[in-house]
């Protein structure tokens, strides 16, 4: 049985498609058969950020319409055996999205892959409400900022009574907070809100704190997903997260300001 | 031909019984007799009535003997209900009091309704009569979040979690928040001015009693981040650390 998991967040440019690109990524890495599905239609972004771009043929509209089908459709990753790509349409628009065809496009997947990360478009309408109606699990983007913890809690409340799992009352779909951007220095100096504060609001499991890092828009641009880049914080936080999301027991890191040699040799940045 | 079988139908129904009887639980208010005297009765009645007129406009009340300290001379029951319905007041029945008393009551026209208190016939008459009038609280076990909208009609409200910043909460009763408030919070909305909203931590964009409300700006000087009650005080919201 697939497991359907939709990054989501209400808010836009909070980091959904790099965390769906690094997540799928991470899950094909450990093994599991994953395809990573574009909701973003008419703002096409998921192939660019996975480097694929350029063999786009058809897409998710075209499978819906049964223009194409599935294998046609999707795009196997270079770089990983277990990982493919259904790109979203540029030249359509949400609208194109059915609610039958959505799931009748899930269900073919399901046959195939163990995992399945629909990358949801920002907002509330009919693309992110598409992403996540069939979700079994659901990881909600967050950045430490009042406007993206409000938005992440609006879709919260959808999860949790427009998904299919909430008209259905079966077991709610499993929540877990990715917090992005964190910036511990900020953090402490009072400008960024911090894990506690945003845990304190949501009140949902962490899954993992990225840190903001520079090697995250290098990646975007290179078509890298940054989870490769195993040395960098953001690299190693994406694959803790997946671990743990697995169900291993880690660790969180990327929590606290990391002190530099000056700063522990003179006690600097104790406040 | 509709007409004919229209009237055929409803015939049944108009030679059944006229009356039917039915247990009930109604809320009376008690007027309780210390002791009595004409003069004083009617100065402190008067007072009352002055403090709040508008409770005390047709208002069936019980007379209650039950802390009446006796004296040799007789209770003039129909004196105390002219009184009384001078000031929209409606005597109905009469509580406790002595066998004499209670044959004067019955001549004045008002029966004894049992005593409240542990007797064995007021405890059985509360089983048949609870269920009907009885209604359950709305119990929410999950987080409101911003953009839900939760509302209990005719009943209490209670949340065990947090009411997030943009959500709002309502009942026709109480509301109680085992968690922070930080949504809006209307209480009594069809205007029962003796509702409460309790809740764990007060962070609240906005708590209205029967249309009396305050602001997050308003809130925010008194109790803020704590356990409170909030009620009315007149017209006046008052926010109490609990």
């Amino acid at each position: 049985m697939a497991k359907i998991v939709v990054v989501t967040s209400g808010k836009g440019g909070v980091g959904k498609t790099t965390t769906s690109a690094s997540f799928a990524t991470g899950l094909a890495m450990r093994g599991h058969k994953t395809v990573v599905i574009d909701f973003d239609v008419g703002l096409r972004n998921l192939d660019l950020i996975m480097n694929c771009e350029r063999r786009v043929v058809y897409d998710l509209i075209n499978v819906i319409k049964e223009e194409a089908t599935l294998k046609q459709a999707l795009i196997k990753d270079k770089r990983c055996d277990n990982l493919f790509i259904l790109p979203a349409s540029q030249t359509r628009d949400k609208d194109t999205l059915t609610m039958e065809g959505v799931q009748r496009v899930l269900n073919e997947l399901a046959h195939d892959f163990d995992m399945i990360v629909c990358d949801s478009p920002a907002g509330i309408e009919r693309g992110a409400l598409m992403a996540l109606y069939f979700a079994d699990e659901a990881i909600v983007v967050t950045n430490p900022e009042v406007s993206s913890v409000r938005d992440s809690d609006r879709i919260l409340g959808i999860l949790q009574s427009k998904s299919l799992r909430a008209e259905t009352g079966e077991e709610p779909i499993k929540e877990h907070l990715l917090l992005t951007r964190y910036d511990p220095t900020r953090v402490s100096t009072g400008q960024m809100l911090s894990v506690e504060d945003v845990q304190e609001i949501l009140a949902i499991p962490l899954l993992g704190v990225i840190p903001e890092s520079k090697t995250v828009l290098h990646a975007s641009n290179e078509g890298v997903p940054v989870i490769w880049n195993a040395e960098s914080a953001a690299g190693a936080a994406y694959s803790d997260a997946v671990a743990r999301f697995l169900g291993e027991q880690i660790e969180h890191r990327f929590i606290t300001e990391k002190k530099g040699f000056f700063k522990r040799m003179f006690g600097g940045g104790s406040k | 031909m509709p007409m004919q079988e229209l009237a055929k139908e409803s015939s049944p129904e108009n030679n059944g019984p006229c009356l039917q009887l039915k247990g009930s639980l109604l809320t009376l208010t008690v007027l309780e007799l210390r002791h009595y005297e004409f003069e004083q009765f009617n100065k402190e009645l008067a007072q009352l009535v002055k403090q709040a007129p508008n409770f005390f406009s047709q208002t069936p009340v019980v007379l209650s003997l039950e802390k009446f300290i006796s004296t040799e001379i007789p209770m003039d029951f129909i004196e105390v209900v002219q009184i009384c319905q001078e000031y929209g007041l409606h005597p109905v029945a009469i509580k406790g009091g002595n066998e004499e008393q209670q044959m004067a009551a019955i001549m004045a026209g008002l029966p004894r309704m049992p005593s409240s208190g542990k007797n064995k016939s007021a405890e059985d008459s509360i089983p048949i009569i609870a269920p009907e009038n009885y209604i359950h609280s709305k119990i929410i076990r999950h987080p409101i979040r911003s953009g839900q909208q939760i509302y209990a009609a005719q009943s209490d409200l209670i949340v065990l979690g947090p009411v997030s910043a943009g959500a709002e909460i309502l009942a026709d009763g109480n509301i109680h928040v085992y968690g922070p408030l930080r949504g809006r919070a209307l209480a009594g909305v069809k205007g029962d001015t003796q509702s409460f909203i309790f809740c764990h931590k007060l962070e609240a964009e906005l708590l209205s009693i029967a249309g009396h409300y305050k602001v997050s700006e308003d809130l925010r000087d008194q109790h803020w981040g704590e356990a409170i009650s909030a009620s009315l005080n007149g017209n006046q919201l008052s926010i109490t650390k609990i």
